[in-house]
């Protein structure tokens, strides 16, 4: 118990490069992935496809293989980036493909009908996402987004295995020190939870409030 | 960009990928398969009971669902015989973990199947004097298990992905066989070359099959 106490600081340093990684990851992957959402929805073929191939590429294979390669192979192909950015940008890589597909779904979900409208009165593409589209897709959009930041932040763990000192390496190396695995473990895996449970009840709220009875 | 590539090492020891792949892939059966117990299981158990057994599920859905799964393989691994004074080997804890993990994730999958169960199905077999033992066994779980396969396949392939987490423990499979290459030989692009397109013609290949199975077993409503 006073191991858990007296590594708290340490640990905070940790949670706090933990949260920069998920934050710079969510931004980005939001960015990315609603561009990459609209494109796999309405984009013509020659350019959905690409983004396709990316999405199904990323997707099927795991986060952990992704950061390794991002991380040691740049250096072996003279790109020399620093390892923040390698681990960082790898993560992002991957969230931004989860996103995507969050966000494909939530457009389809809209009736073809409002494209149809909106057309009719004379929008153009752009006018038609920002006042017709999207706002409805939001709805849809939100809780299962929500969920893409919470598996941000675990899958931010990982940057521990190329030397992040987050806060899954804060732990261990607190563990290193003082051979007390088992307190430390339990108290890192509470800081995780604590954040992404928060997290996940704001998610399931959204979803409440949003369900809707459709027409 | 002078990297020449040399594909001779990866072939010299294809053998710790090939046979990697096969671990990760029976890691992940063993893992979907007892985590189907453990979530069929609890999901029943949470039907209508007490609150504190419905309580203690949750608990458990939530702990495990919101904390990274590379802490929970340290914690099993390291942490739990730490304090017990006992030891398992890296792939013993690995698959316990991965149950573990798999269980929480699919208590709520068999429970949003249980919900999805037509009323009228359970009220057919009450009519024609079916136990309540018999309604599960008959009626309730051939249902559902029609109703959630879809969530178990994409379960399954979810899995197979994770089961990489297990090279920090030093279990044998895939994604250690591919470290093990490079930190040996050095030939990164080479060995990603070969690992990448070895993950996913697999899980693309599973997905293709489940979905075969998942067309075969599904339910037509009217």
């Amino acid at each position: 118990m006073t191991i858990m106490l007296k590594a708290l600081p340490f640990l905070w340093q940790g949670l706090l490069v933990t949260l920069e990684v998920s934050g710079v990851v969510v931004v980005t992957a939001l960015l990315l992935g609603l561009l990459m959402g609209t494109a796999l929805t309405y984009a013509p073929r020659w350019l959905a496809w690409p983004v396709r191939a990316y999405s199904d590429i990323v997707r099927g294979l795991p986060l952990i293989t992704l950061i390794f390669f991002v991380y040691y192979a740049l250096p072996a192909l003279h790109v020399n980036i620093p390892g923040w950015w390698a681990a960082t940008g790898a993560l992002a890589a991957f969230e931004t493909a989860h996103v995507a597909e969050v966000a494909r779904g939530a457009l389809q979900s809209i009736h073809v009908g409002q494209t149809d409208a909106g057309r009719a009165i004379g929008l153009t593409f752009g006018q038609r996402m920002l006042y017709v589209i999207f706002p409805q897709a939001l709805r849809r959009f939100l809780p299962p987004w929500i969920n893409t930041v919470v598996d941000t932040v675990k899958g931010s763990a990982l940057v521990s295995l190329v030397g992040i000192v987050d806060l899954m390496l804060s732990v261990q190396q607190v563990i290193g020190r003082t051979f007390e695995p088992l307190p430390l473990y339990v108290l890192g895996a509470l800081m995780y939870f604590a954040i992404n449970y928060t997290l996940s009840l704001l998610s399931r709220r959204l979803e409440a409030r949003f369900a809707y009875v459709r027409e | 960009m002078n990297y020449h590539l040399n594909f001779a090492f990866v072939w010299r020891y294809f053998g710790r990928l090939g046979w990697g792949l096969a671990l990760s892939l029976e890691l992940a059966a063993v893992g979907i398969v007892a985590g189907i117990v453990i979530g069929l299981a609890l999901a029943l158990l949470a039907q209508g009971r007490g609150r504190v057994v419905r309580g203690l599920i949750a608990a458990y859905v939530e702990f495990i669902r919101n904390v990274p799964l590379l802490l929970l393989v340290y914690l099993v691994f390291y942490g739990i015989p730490s304090a017990g004074g006992f030891a398992y080997d890296a792939t013993t804890s690995f698959v316990i973990t991965l149950a573990v993990y798999a269980g929480a994730y699919l208590v709520e999958v068999f429970r949003a199947g249980l919900d999805a169960i037509p009323r009228g199905l359970i009220d057919a077999g009450r009519a024609i004097g079916l136990t309540p033992w018999q309604r599960t066994l008959y009626v309730v779980l051939p249902t559902m298990l029609r109703i959630v396969l879809p969530s178990l396949s994409n379960a399954f392939i979810s899995l197979f992905k994770d089961t990489a987490i297990a090279s920090v423990i030093a279990v044998p499979e895939l994604t250690y066989g591919a470290n093990w290459i490079y930190t040996n030989t050095f030939r990164i692009i080479e060995v990603y070359a070969v690992v990448t397109p070895m993950y996913l013609l697999t899980g693309w290949t599973l997905l293709l099959l489940l979905r075969q199975l998942e067309r075969r077993f599904a339910l037509r409503r009217s």
